[in-house]
């Protein structure tokens, strides 16, 4: 049976402002969705919504992962059950070394039934799978001393969560402009690392992944099954790679042009962002 | 190697009623409760001490009634006249292990102190109420001259290291605890460590509250000669009672020349146990004093470890942490006092708040006239971990020379939502994400402790972090 991460209808307001007005996507085990936008569209939105940041407040919709109800459920445990995001802006917590940190996660991920004060994930098994991961990921063996986040550069940040997501093995992965920030040789190292992990059968399925991104670069070896338009808070449009392509090189105005409706509340978001900046 | 900050082994529920547990003890000699003269005398003629120091008691005495309770930090509300000052548990202190009575060896069993002996202490007393019940020293230590006992032993064995230097760092009347203390002391650690012999593992001492309404007034005095180094650490624990108990110590430090001390608290009284508590170290020429204090529990703590840098290359460090929660008030920090040229001095300073909790920081960078070219840093941070809670900053500085660099830092900061939010899109629960950022932000303290003291710690960090997040 393949397992399906199924968003429908999904109305998600911010502070009582809303953002989303019904995104629909589904996203099967094994595919590579791409998730395009200008900015302000909402796609980070979706992104933290759907891991179930409590600041996003989901008004209407579902979101379920193998017919299970997440919007029942805290991140904790939506990670459980087999979600991640690799964060634009990772958040740094001090004096918590990586290691530490990723033999907890990885834990409570592959073990969700496991409560706490109980065993973690045998230090040798850990220590094994985390030095093969990051010498993948060419990270130096002393990363896993550092503290999270902590200090790390835009570069560090995302090869970081990448890490994460390779040790954690996520059943759905979605990356938050995780090639933000990077430069040539990053976005390609890290663009091939999630191919990669990606490709990894995990329980007898590949990890579906949505891509969110304004690059074309992360697409190159992560060949989009689909690619979604997002504008105004929906998704207008869904085609193949070619979307991806055409979206990359002549922008945003066709789309704006043949969605007058999405344009118009765009712009109305886009207004209200600015008023609220000038008072 | 990888430590475990935050795996706890053993299952919660025995762990929270580790330290709350009460030993059935009739106790062999209790004073009458309240103080005056009388109860002075007798427990100086119980304790067959020399005239000196009866008299140092009484006189201490007069100094505490007739000084005012203090005027700042927090409100201290006791009934000096409800409280025992002496309690002695046993005839006499055991040497081995074996001569320690059941209920005591018991008590002292759940806090696994025979166990932390064996595993890589140099020697170990373990204070129960008023008295020292155990003792132990390494055989070659003993050779080499280093004494460690409690202090009413080092008066009758060692009178004249006692005379020289008992009640000369902390003066009775420094402050009106101190007086109390010096009026009633009783056990206590005392160790001298003589010129050029270094400890490699720590001392330990063991102060337990068992009895109700008792006062707990322990006078620890260390003496490291020149180029010595010692390390010593102490614990604290007292059971919940429903009236209020005081623990009132003195621990007067003397570091000479090129020698090295380290002094580990980690303290955990009851939430109902008034700590207030006077701690200074003199430190000479080009020696080393560390305060590494650990404050838990208690309804309110005031401590402010003090490093005096007396001659040139002097050098103090303190290390501070404070965890308050519900109906507690730790008001913790540091002192720093340069009296001598080219003196140098860092405190780090960390407190966490939470369920309504107060924590403040009160220290003070002091340079004498003439102490040119001395520094320090204090760096102070605090987390807090509710709106309920509170914390507050006390920065007193004195400079009193030009020629000197003093810096203040400090930070407040809350646990953020989105750092929660990180945290547990990694599978963390809320408690096991809040508890990951506290463990992280103690961080700088917990490495400086000994291994089995880290754990510790975090367990005990841990247990305060329970329910602490809805």
């Amino acid at each position: 049976m393949t397992e399906t991460l199924a968003i429908k209808n999904l109305h998600v307001s911010v502070e009582g402002k809303p953002i989303l007005h019904g995104v629909n996507l589904s996203i099967n085990r094994g595919e590579t969705h791409a998730l395009m936008g200008p900015n302000g569209s909402g796609k980070s939105t979706l992104g933290a919504a759907v891991m179930g940041h409590p600041s996003y407040e989901v008004t209407e919709g579902s979101v379920t992962l193998g017919g299970v109800d997440m919007l029942e459920l805290d991140a904790s445990e939506r990670a459980r059950a087999g979600l991640f995001m690799a964060f634009q802006r990772p958040m740094a917590v001090p004096g918590v070394k990586m290691a530490d940190f990723l033999r907890h996660a990885t834990t409570n991920v592959r073990r969700p039934e496991r409560k706490e004060g109980e065993e973690l994930i045998p230090m040798r098994e850990f220590r094994k799978e985390l030095k093969e991961k990051m010498a993948q990921l060419r990270m130096d063996p002393e990363f896993a001393r550092r503290y999270v986040n902590d200090g790390f550069s835009g570069g560090e940040m995302k090869r970081a969560e990448i890490l994460q997501m390779a040790m954690l093995r996520p059943k759905f992965a979605i990356l938050d402009e995780t090639d933000s920030g990077l430069d040539v040789d990053a976005v390609r190292l890290a663009s091939e690392s999630i191919a990669q992990i990606g490709k990894e059968q995990l329980g007898g399925a590949q990890m579906g992944i949505l891509i969110i991104t304004h690059h074309d670069k992360l697409l190159e070896r992560n060949t989009p099954d689909f690619t979604h338009v997002m504008l105004g808070g929906k998704i207008v449009e869904t085609g193949g790679v070619e979307l991806a392509q055409e979206l990359y090189t002549s922008g945003y105005d066709r789309v704006r042009a043949a969605y007058p409706d999405a344009a118009a509340i765009e712009r109305e978001m886009a207004e209200a962002d600015q008023l609220e900046t000038v008072g | 190697m990888t430590t475990e900050l935050l795996a706890p082994t053993d299952p919660l529920e025995s762990e929270i009623n580790k330290y709350d547990f009460i030993t059935q003890t009739t106790g062999v000699f209790k004073a009458q409760r309240g103080l005056n003269a009388e109860v002075v005398a007798q427990i100086s003629e119980m304790k067959q001490e020399p005239a000196w120091m009866r008299q140092f008691r009484l006189d201490s005495l007069k100094i505490f009634e007739s000084k005012p309770m203090p005027k700042w930090g927090g409100d201290i509300n006791i009934d000096f006249n409800d409280i025992f000052y002496y309690l002695k548990p046993t005839a006499g202190q055991g040497k081995t292990w074996e001569d320690v009575p059941q209920e005591i060896k018991d008590t002292f069993d759940k806090l696994g102190i025979p166990e932390a002996e064996k595993k890589y202490l140099a020697g170990v007393k373990a204070q129960f109420e008023s008295e020292v019940v155990y003792g132990s020293l390494q055989q070659d230590l003993g050779d080499k001259g280093v004494i460690f006992t409690d202090t009413d032993t080092a008066l009758r064995e060692h009178p004249e290291l006692l005379r020289q230097y008992f009640g000369k760092i902390i003066p009775p009347n420094d402050n009106k605890f101190a007086a109390l203390n010096s009026a009633v002391w009783s056990g206590g650690s005392f160790i001298y460590v003589p010129p050029g012999v270094k400890i490699d593992f720590p001392l330990q001492a063991y102060f337990r509250i068992n009895a109700e309404s008792m006062g707990q007034f322990e006078r620890t005095l260390i003496i490291v000669d020149e180029g010595a180094e010692v390390h010593y650490v102490e614990g604290c624990t007292a059971p919940m009672y429903t009236t209020e108990s005081l623990h009132s110590a003195v621990v007067e430090i003397v570091v000479k020349r090129n020698g090295r001390c380290r002094y580990t608290t980690i303290q955990n009284w009851a939430n109902n146990i008034y700590n207030l508590v006077t701690k200074r170290a003199m430190a000479y020429g080009d020696s080393l004093m560390e305060w590494i204090d650990g404050n838990l529990g208690s309804k309110l703590t005031m401590k402010y470890p003090a490093v005096y840098m007396m001659e040139p290359g002097a050098r103090g460090e303190i290390l501070s942490i404070a965890f308050s929660s519900k109906g507690q008030h730790q008001d913790a920090g540091a002192k720093l006092v340069h009296c001598a040229p080219n003196t140098s001095g860092r405190i780090i300073s960390k407190s966490i708040s939470k369920n309504g909790g107060r924590s403040s920081y009160r220290g003070l960078c002091k340079v004498e006239d003439g102490a040119h070219g001395s520094k320090s840093s204090v760096v102070c941070d605090a987390l807090i971990l509710d709106p309920d809670s509170r914390s507050d900053t006390y920065p007193y500085i004195e400079v009193d020379e030009q020629d000197v660099q003093i810096e203040h830092e400090a930070s407040v900061s809350r646990i953020g939502e989105e750092q929660l939010f990180y945290l547990m899109s990694r599978g963390m629960t809320e408690a096991e994400a809040s508890s990951m950022i506290v463990s992280g932000f103690i961080e700088p303290l917990i490495k400086e402790l000994p291994m089995e003291y880290a754990v510790e710690m975090n367990r005990l960090i841990e247990l305060q972090m329970e329910g602490s997040v809805g």
